[in-house]
């Protein structure tokens, strides 16, 4: 009898499990099956839900405006922001992970708490300094901001992967004879290799996603895939059909990094809730 | 060489002092076991050798030169931690070589001094392990190999067989002191357990509260204690302690008694007690007796004694081995 109810239980939650992942994953569908759809069809009461597959938006979108150059775009921003934001983190996450200081949980707070910021409340000065650097519709300008702008956060992910770090090994590292760089080098980034990875791939998810900061200060030259998408809703009115194929363009990269690294994503957010 | 000078050391953790002033000598090649209760200062002086910590005052000198403010890396002092601390993404080989590498030697001399520790630590089989896929005594074994193949001045080892089972610490204590017979290096080892302190030291530091009570051989501070602290801590089971008027028989504010200075008899004494427990150990007996006015006394006897709880007993303490301490605790010389 308790068997049973387990089964039934089971079964119930797995089915609502299902719905809820169906009804978060439909928007992302419902966008795929329309790039595939004439504009028509794309428009069509009642809907259609099984496209003619044509892929003729995703031609008329290529030949308009160059994927592929924002594709280029949105890699360098994502994954040099990425870059340079470890480069900053990983030294101000190890000086707070091991040598903290009584101002230190203040300083964390501090950060993570810029991030409560609403981003067009700086928009402004930053603008107008942007472009008294000349650093407007530049890729350098984008990647420096989009660096800033996550650096709170990767910081906090990383000094909760190194707090994970017994300081004996480190100490141990210390009385091997490693001076300070090799034993960040040797022993605790190989040992947080699984934390910088996860870190890593949120940040190149967030990177990618941007669109305040990336549709603000640019306008050909450094427009990533979020640019993209957003010259498809026009003044005349939206195209349905190409506006969705643009965006599966845009998303497809992501979502395939996303996809593949699953486990590694939700190791590195769920890193350190329970011991 | 490794001789090793503390001079006026303190460490003060913000206004909590820690370390009051010590002065401590350790010879070259000597086996110095720092001992005391949880919380005495004895890891945190360990680690002020070792650099792992800033000395608050004071000088700290190795060979005679001034190392107070050097950091551990050019101490030259290895060191072996309660926790194995090992590298977890690394072989045993690796692991054994750290040291080696980041002292630039080259690949032949790593290979040929990883594989000669490994011989003597019996690692040979497991050297292209990672640390999970050793039990505990394995990888204190890698712990001590890494800390030998860079030949240092000195060894600490901070608490290192707690971690380990009762029947495998006696066999690492065994092999610690094997290793130091073998090396003639210094060490100094850090404990809480008094038995490893007797079993390896050539001498002894007794701390409580960051002080050195006593400072000496084991057989020093079993037989003539500095004071009542160290009479207490050195000896299992511990030493009885008597107040009042009959310790005042022997001239002194308190005595001391050792559980193996007590003659038993069924028939006359200078204390008669009942025999609360019992435990027959086949080499000993242990009796913890309720004596009249005094409390619990633990007593050593001959294993073969046949005593059960409820027993009357008489315990007479040998005078020659009474240990007697004034007001402040101090032991009184006997003349």
């Amino acid at each position: 009898m308790a068997r049973a109810v387990s089964t039934q239980r089971k079964w119930t939650v797995t089915i609502a499990a299902w719905l809820v992942a169906l009804l978060i994953f439909f928007p992302i569908l419902w966008t795929i099956l329309t790039a595939f759809k004439s504009e028509g069809e794309a428009i069509a009461f009642p809907p259609h839900l099984i496209p003619t597959w044509t892929l003729e938006n995703f031609f008329e979108v290529q030949s308009r405006s160059d994927y592929f150059r924002h594709f280029f775009n949105s890699v360098v921003i994502s994954v040099g922001s990425t870059l340079l934001c470890l480069l900053v983190a990983v030294p101000a996450a190890w000086s707070m992970a091991f040598s903290p200081t009584k101002r230190t949980k203040d300083i964390l707070m501090w950060m993570l708490s810029t991030k409560m910021m609403p981003a067009v409340g700086v928009l402004v000065p930053i603008y107008l300094i942007f472009k008294s650097l000349n650093l407007l519709d530049n890729l350098f300008g984008l990647t420096v901001i989009l660096a800033l702008i996550d650096l709170p956060i990767v910081i906090w992910m990383l000094y909760t992967y190194f707090k994970e770090i017994p300081v004996d090994i480190l100490e141990a590292c210390r009385m091997d004879g490693a001076v300070l760089w090799k034993e960040i080098v040797y022993v605790l980034l190989p040992m947080a290799v699984p934390g910088i990875a996860s870190t890593m791939l949120l940040n190149i998810i967030l990177a990618w996603n941007e669109a305040f900061w990336t549709l603000n200060l640019t306008a050909a030259n450094a427009a990533p895939l979020t640019a993209f998408i957003a010259s498809y809703s026009s003044p005349e009115g939206l195209f349905w059909a190409k506006l969705s194929a643009a965006s599966t363009l845009a998303i497809a990269p992501i979502l395939l990094l996303g996809w593949f690294s699953q486990r590694q994503l939700v190791r590195g957010l769920t890193f350190g809730a329970v011991k | 060489m490794g001789s090793i000078a503390l001079e006026n050391v303190t460490k003060s953790f913000g206004n909590h002092t820690v370390i009051p002033p010590i002065n401590l000598e350790i010879e070259d090649g000597s086996f110095v076991v720092f001992v005391g209760p949880s919380g005495c200062g004895k890891s945190t002086l360990l680690r002020l050798i070792a650099g792992l910590e800033d000395t608050t005052t004071g000088v700290i000198k190795l060979d005679g030169v001034d190392m107070t403010d050097s950091i551990p890396a050019k101490r030259q002092l290895s060191m072996v931690f309660q926790s194995y601390a090992l590298y977890p993404h690394m072989t045993v080989f690796n692991n054994i070589a750290f040291p080696l590498k980041m002292a630039n030697v080259d690949k032949a001399t790593i290979d040929q001094k990883v594989r000669d520790a490994a011989r003597v630590l019996n690692l040979t089989d497991y050297l292209e392990r990672r640390p999970r896929a050793l039990s505990g005594g394995q990888r204190q074994r890698v712990a001590i190999g890494r800390a030998i193949v860079r030949q240092p001045k000195a060894f600490l080892f901070d608490e290192p067989l707690s971690n380990l089972d009762a029947a495998l610490r006696v066999n690492m204590r065994l092999e610690i002191s094997e290793l130091h017979q073998q090396l003639k290096t210094t060490m100094i080892y850090v404990t809480h357990d008094q038995v490893e302190a007797m079993t390896m030291a050539d001498k002894i530091v007794v701390l409580n509260a960051g002080h050195i009570e006593h400072y000496g051989t084991p057989m020093e501070l079993y037989r003539t204690p500095a004071n009542r602290f160290v009479a207490g801590f050195i000896g299992s089971p511990k030493m009885n302690f008597i107040d009042g008027a009959d310790a005042a028989k022997f001239g002194a504010n308190s005595i001391g008694v050792r559980p193996e200075h007590f003659r038993v008899s069924r028939t006359e004494g200078t204390w008669q007690g009942r025999v609360q427990v019992a435990e027959h150990l086949g080499s000993d007996t242990f009796m913890y007796v309720n004596v009249d006015g005094l409390g619990l006394m633990t007593v050593r006897a001959e294993g073969e004694e046949v005593i059960n709880p409820g027993d009357t007993v008489y315990l007479s303490p040998d005078p020659a081995r009474v240990y007697r301490f004034d007001k402040a605790g101090v032991s009184i010389p006997t003349n």
